[in-house]
């Protein structure tokens, strides 16, 4: 690629750039607590999610335990086998994965990325974090109420999730709903912001086709979770009413412990609906960003243009429209009209054409490339395998003749697991790799990263692949022990125990980064301005750490695509996105 | 759930429609430097306007869904239709004068007339409160009526539809202060860039409250059974 293309090539002067009325905090608090500036946002939004996420890996601790190991730990019942459950799978998809990408990487990335100052609602986008803070901390009241968390499944069905039998029924329930009612509020006010922010906040020059692919991806996400959330706010706000004042929107007519209940009428299939419609545009809303941010890594230590970036864009917007038609095949065995089966396995399988695209431009990225095994890199690496993993079983699963014998068993644990467990968690380990530099200005260890890339994804693989045969050989998943049953052989048990060793030793790895994050802090190499070479407009600004306002004076302008890496002639095997065109004398 | 897919179709086309303007067959990777009209001084519309439109778009997907949970759940067996209180007629009416009056204030903001900007924002904030009051008042002629189980889906639907079309109206009375007291403050001769302000305040509260009678109206016609038809036609469609 050369520069001498037809556009005219102006200088600009500094006037041209519209600048934005930039909100100045005046005292510490303003500064570093109530702040509106996306970074501390940003960073607020992640220390949170990280914070809640590790209680919930505490608990898929316990879980294994029981499951490894039955009846070695004396507080582990029932009861609170299912509450862990819940409150792990809560936590970990809307908590931790939804709020880190989206309110964590999107914050911090949009503004720097597009050569914006600022989000445009600074206010509201600051409201957005507190009252996240606020859903979290409601969710974990939940721990302290009468009864405990909900023991309902992180699926809520009802009519179950609010009987008396189900552990949580009294408060727990309750608390779980409204902290989730909370969450979408919150996450609407940050999402109404990051779509407004790519919509209008660009510098100049920055085309929507020359935005780097996270961003794409961020923004992608964040318009299906506009629209996919009002879904699960209806079905809270609908059980809440069953549950506290007796209407029976989703409660049929009911004997429990031997009572007739005066719920009379309601539709549990109603709540999957609205459950499902939520909750399959939810896998990719966590599967978005990472595509994006997957995208953005294998090209920059790869040093080579991202193969097929218009194909990569087109792809993520066909991913995020096909999501919605897809819902209903999590309800294959609530049953339903075989034509409806028969569209909805179809619409699943389409999903994987898109897909696949990205996932072949991905390795072709790599053909060829100037690889380098950097700890974002070897993240990025296992992303695409592990999504690949998941994403296969998911062709399994989305037929229902596949489905129906497989549901509910520990295979569908196992591809979930893969596909929107690990899968994004990669690209949220490998994204933190990439960014820390540039959000600290110190290098994270490379040896502490190594020792916990292997660790987690050698562990991964050993957790993940053995349940998968769990599953085939008909474990169903929500036990809490299995008793003595026919048709499960004895084989399993020593499997369980296995997976629950390792998934201890993966636990522990994970305390390794989260002192690598600590350490690195003060003790890490400093990282200079640019520590990867890399193109796009984040890597470009006055200061490292940015400061307030991002850019110094001027705002940058955007000259060329985000993925100018290798480019022969030039001076650098990379040229960032600010770099102007080198005119034509001839 | 056939109303909820129309909608995230609409949406769709929009979003379609939007992104091929964008020039998203452009070679990126070719074209290097600035275009001299890359973006132009003043953008079309504002940040507060595209913000609000995104915020409709996602009240849009709350009252689409709530209307495919209402029209299936009314396709069930059991479900026994309401009388609906005659006072929802007088309130659709003043609705509808707020969303007219609003318009006028959009108006007069155009042609810089101060009066009838004023004029416009308290009649359609006093209509807007009095569709409130009609609500109300339609919720204690129900409550009143014996029918009344907390039980009934058919009750339970109608005021949670009817609550949830209520706050986003008390939402949007918040703005509507605001903007009223903006433009009680702001003199006659204040500066063009002051009035062009408040005209885009007036204009923000004006597309929020015709949206807001188009979600009533939407509403109306279900809760009036006036789609009884229609609906059984789309299940028709797909069984």
């Amino acid at each position: 690629m050369t520069d001498d293309t037809s556009n005219v090539i102006q200088s600009l002067s500094v006037a041209e750039v519209a600048d934005v009325e930039l909100y100045h905090p005046k005292s510490w608090i303003t500064k570093y607590v109530f702040s509106q500036d996306a970074k501390i946002i940003a960073i607020q939004y992640s220390i949170t999610a990280l914070s809640i996420g590790l209680v919930a890996l505490v608990m898929s601790w316990l879980m294994r335990l029981q499951l490894g190991f039955p009846g070695l730990l004396s507080f582990i019942d029932a009861d609170s086998y299912y509450q862990f459950m819940t409150m792990h799978g809560m936590i970990m998809v809307i908590y931790l994965l939804t709020a880190l990408f989206l309110g964590g990487f999107g914050n911090y990335l949009i503004p720097l990325m597009l050569g914006a100052r600022d989000m445009v609602f600074p206010y509201v986008n600051m409201l957005s974090y507190w009252v996240y803070l606020l859903a979290v901390l409601v969710l974990v009241a939940s721990f302290f109420v009468p009864g405990g968390p909900t023991g309902a499944g992180w699926t809520l069905y009802p009519p179950q999730a609010i009987l008396a039998t189900t552990p949580g029924k009294q408060w727990g329930i309750i608390v779980m709903l409204v902290s989730l009612m909370l969450f979408i509020v919150g996450f609407t006010m940050g999402g109404l912001n990051y779509v407004v922010t790519v919509l209008q906040g660009r510098t100049r020059g920055m085309t929507l086709l020359r935005m780097p692919l996270t961003v794409w991806g961020i923004f992608t996400a964040t318009v299906l979770a506009l629209l996919a959330f009002p879904a699960l706010f209806v079905g809270s706000v609908m059980m809440l009413l069953d549950r506290v004042i007796g209407t029976s929107f989703f409660m049929p007519a009911i004997v429990s412990m031997g009572e007739q209940l005066p719920y009379g009428g309601g539709s549990p299939i109603l709540f999957q609906h609205l459950f499902w419609f939520f909750g399959h545009p939810e896998v990719y809303i966590v599967a978005l960003p990472a595509f994006g941010i997957i995208s953005d890594l294998i090209s920059t230590h790869a040093r080579k243009n991202i193969f097929g970036y218009r194909m990569m864009v087109w792809a993520l917007v066909a991913i995020g429209a096909l999501s919605f038609l897809v819902w209903a095949h999590h309800m294959y065995v609530s049953g339903m009209h075989p034509a409806f089966g028969y569209f909805f396995a179809t619409t699943t399988l389409i999903i994987a054409i898109p897909t696949a695209i990205k996932v072949y431009n991905w390795v072709l990225t790599l053909w060829r490339g100037d690889i380098h095994l950097t700890v974002p890199m070897l993240y990025a690496l296992a992303f695409i395998v592990t999504f690949v993993n998941g994403g296969l079983t998911g062709l399994f699963l989305g037929n229902v003749v596949v489905d129906v014998p497989l549901s509910d068993t520990m295979f569908v644990v196992a591809h979930f697991h893969m596909v929107m467990g690990i899968a994004p968690i990669f690209a949220i380990f490998g994204g933190i790799y990439h960014w820390y530099p540039k959000v600290t200005g110190r290098l994270l260890s490379d040896t502490l990263g190594k020792l916990h890339f292997w660790v987690t994804f050698l562990g991964a693989y050993a957790i993940f692949f053995p349940l998968h045969y769990v599953g085939l050989m008909g474990v169903p998943r929500r036990y809490y022990e299995m008793g003595e049953m026919a048709f499960v052989p004895p084989s399993t048990a020593t499997l369980n125990a296995f997976i629950t060793v390792v998934a201890l030793i993966v636990g522990a790895a994970q305390l390794v980064f989260v002192f690598n994050l600590v350490r690195s802090l003060r003790r890490g190499r400093p990282a200079g301005g640019n520590p990867w070479g890399a193109t796009t407009l984040e890597w470009q600004t006055p200061q490292t750490p940015p400061g307030h306002g991002n850019w110094g004076k001027t705002l940058p302008v955007a000259y060329r695509w985000a993925y100018d890496y290798s480019v022969p002639g030039a001076a650098q095997d990379f040229l960032p996105q600010n770099q102007p065109p080198v005119p034509r004398t001839a | 759930m056939v109303v909820t897919v129309i909608f995230i179709a609409l949406i769709a086309i929009l979003a379609g429609w939007w992104l091929s303007r964008q020039g998203l067959t452009a070679k990126p990777w070719l074209e290097v430097g600035v275009s001299g009209d890359a973006r132009g001084a003043e953008p079309s519309v504002r940040p507060t306007g595209i913000g609000l439109g995104a915020f409709l778009v996602v009240a849009g997907s709350l009252f689409s869904l709530l209307v495919s949970a209402y029209s299936m759940r009314k396709g069930m067996a059991d479900w026994q239709s309401l009388p609906m209180p005659t006072v929802l007629w007088f309130s659709t009416g003043l609705l509808i004068m707020s969303s007219v009056s609003l318009q006028t204030a959009v108006i007069a903001a155009r042609r810089g007339e101060h009066d009838a900007i004023r004029f416009g924002l308290f009649a359609a904030g006093a209509a807007s409160f009095g569709f409130l009051a009609g609500q109300l008042l339609a919720w204690r002629e129900l409550a009143a009526s014996g029918r009344f189980t907390a039980a009934d889906p058919s009750i339970a639907f109608f005021y949670l539809l009817t609550a949830l079309h209520g706050l986003h109206v008390l939402g949007g009375l918040v703005a509507l202060c605001r903007t009223t007291i903006k433009a009680v403050v702001l003199s006659a001769a204040c500066t063009p860039r002051a009035l062009g302000a408040l005209a885009r305040s007036v204009k923000l509260c004006a597309v929020y409250w015709h949206f807001l009678l188009l979600v009533w109206l939407v509403l109306f016609s279900f809760l009036m059974r006036w789609t009884d038809d229609l609906v059984a036609f789309c299940r028709g469609l797909l069984t």
